[in-house]
């Protein structure tokens, strides 16, 4: 059992820097982390011990959040970043090209569908398999919200340096 | 070399960025990237919108792990759950091989996420073609008084040559609140390790030398006085240990 409690810790950053980039807000995004945490230790006895922990637990946080979604219904679809966040995670411009800030606020601009895809596959690095089981989708439809939410990102982040360039000339 | 037998779709591209393809297909993709300069933008628009979401996301794996657990203050913490959370901490502190004593426990904790904030910047620039680094080795004494002063503490850039492995240069990088700082070195068969640095430590402390691995990157993390260090690279862990003992006694002298 303190394996399984290991192993559940072990995955709480991943969990929660999951849930802040998927929802924005930071409270919403520390609530869910803490209601699928609770939601896994009281299930710990359904998890099968070899079996994907990391998958299990993103699929637990999906669910309840999906179900907040529901319950929230009109909601708009992303709320900003609050201030302490953004001021967190600022940069100084480097020569590398990343417009890091540009980034946050397209991702906040996409569908969630899409930046759940998104962010399962680029930040956490899951397959497309496992996103797809999280995510209860199937592959093809997983590949399209990539293709998609990457293409929107692109188009979004060119807009917002190209202004920025001729500024500078 | 002849155009690829089957078509690159766009499902294709999205499986090269995510290390998704077999090598016969990667190989096939990459051919048609060669030739194809819109595709090979889009990829590399794909890779920098990853590398971004990391510098972006990845300050809040750093959160201590003991804060998720209390929650939310406005919730209150109902008894049960403090209790799991100390189950948690004592797991935590385990699995990581160490236990949490009242002081050493923060030393290792805040050690191990500078470990994590050093193996993020080498993911970002140790790969990096063009400016691996800001300032290079020509301009060493430059490159070391600009970040000591940056940092507030007197650095000095460590000779790595014994193990074959030379200065390129350095960068300052944004820590968990201030700046870091960060030396690259090179061996003659382009393999680099980065030496990551910073000043942002609560209260004066030593750490023993500790290893993490992250997926194939290894790194050796230690906490001296004021300053954190961590060393990190694809080295095998024995020369790790070897250039961070190098390090180490530079500047122990």
């Amino acid at each position: 059992m303190a394996d399984v409690h290991r192993l559940i810790v072990r995955y709480i950053p991943p969990l929660r820097r999951y849930a802040r980039a998927l929802v924005g807000d930071r409270g919403r995004a520390d609530d869910l982390v803490q209601d699928c945490l609770e939601r896994a230790w009281s299930r710990v006895d359904l998890w099968r011990p070899g079996s994907d922990m990391r998958a299990w637990l993103f699929t637990i946080m999906h669910n309840l959040h999906a179900n907040a979604a529901r319950d929230r219904a009109r909601a708009p679809a992303s709320a900003p970043l609050d201030d302490d966040a953004i001021a967190l995670h600022v940069r100084p411009a480097q020569e590398d090209g990343l417009e890091i800030r540009d980034l946050e606020t397209a991702l906040a601009r996409l569908p969630e569908e899409q930046r759940a895809v998104i962010l399962l596959v680029g930040l956490e690095a899951m397959t497309y398999e496992s996103a797809a089981a999280v995510l209860d989708i199937p592959v093809g439809t997983l590949m399209s919200r990539l293709h998609r939410g990457r293409e929107r990102l692109r188009t979004l982040m060119s807009d917002a340096t190209e202004p920025r360039a001729r500024k500078m000339t | 070399m002849t155009e690829s037998p089957r078509p690159v779709t766009d499902a294709d591209l999205h499986a090269f960025v995510d290390g998704a393809l077999d090598e016969a297909r990667r190989r096939e993709v990459a051919a048609h990237l060669a030739a194809h300069p819109e595709d090979a933008a889009r990829v590399t628009a794909y890779e920098a919108q990853n590398a971004a979401l990391h510098v972006l996301f990845d300050p809040i794996l750093d959160e201590p792990v003991a804060e998720a657990l209390r929650g939310p203050a406005r919730r209150g913490v109902p008894r049960v759950w403090a209790a799991a959370a100390a189950v948690a901490l004592l797991a935590a502190g385990t699995a990581a091989g160490w236990y949490l004593h009242a002081t050493v426990g923060t030393g290792s904790l805040e050690a191990a996420a500078i470990a994590r904030r050093a193996a993020v910047a080498h993911a970002v620039y140790a790969p990096e073609v063009r400016h691996p680094v800001e300032v290079t080795a020509d301009e060493e004494a430059h490159l070391v008084k600009w970040l000591s002063k940056r940092l507030g503490a007197p650095l000095r850039a460590p000779r790595l040559s014994d193990q074959g492995y030379d200065l390129v240069g350095g960068r300052l990088l944004p820590g968990a609140a201030g700046p870091a700082a960060q030396f690259m070195y090179e061996n003659s068969s382009g393999e680099r390790v980065t030496l990551y640095i910073t000043t942002e430590l609560h209260g004066n402390r030593e750490t023993a030398f500790r290893y993490v691995d992250t997926d194939g990157v290894g790194a050796f993390y230690w906490i001296d006085g004021p300053i954190g260090y961590a060393l990190t690279g694809e080295a095998d862990k024995p020369t790790l240990f070897r250039m961070a003992r190098l390090v180490y006694e530079q500047l122990n002298p």
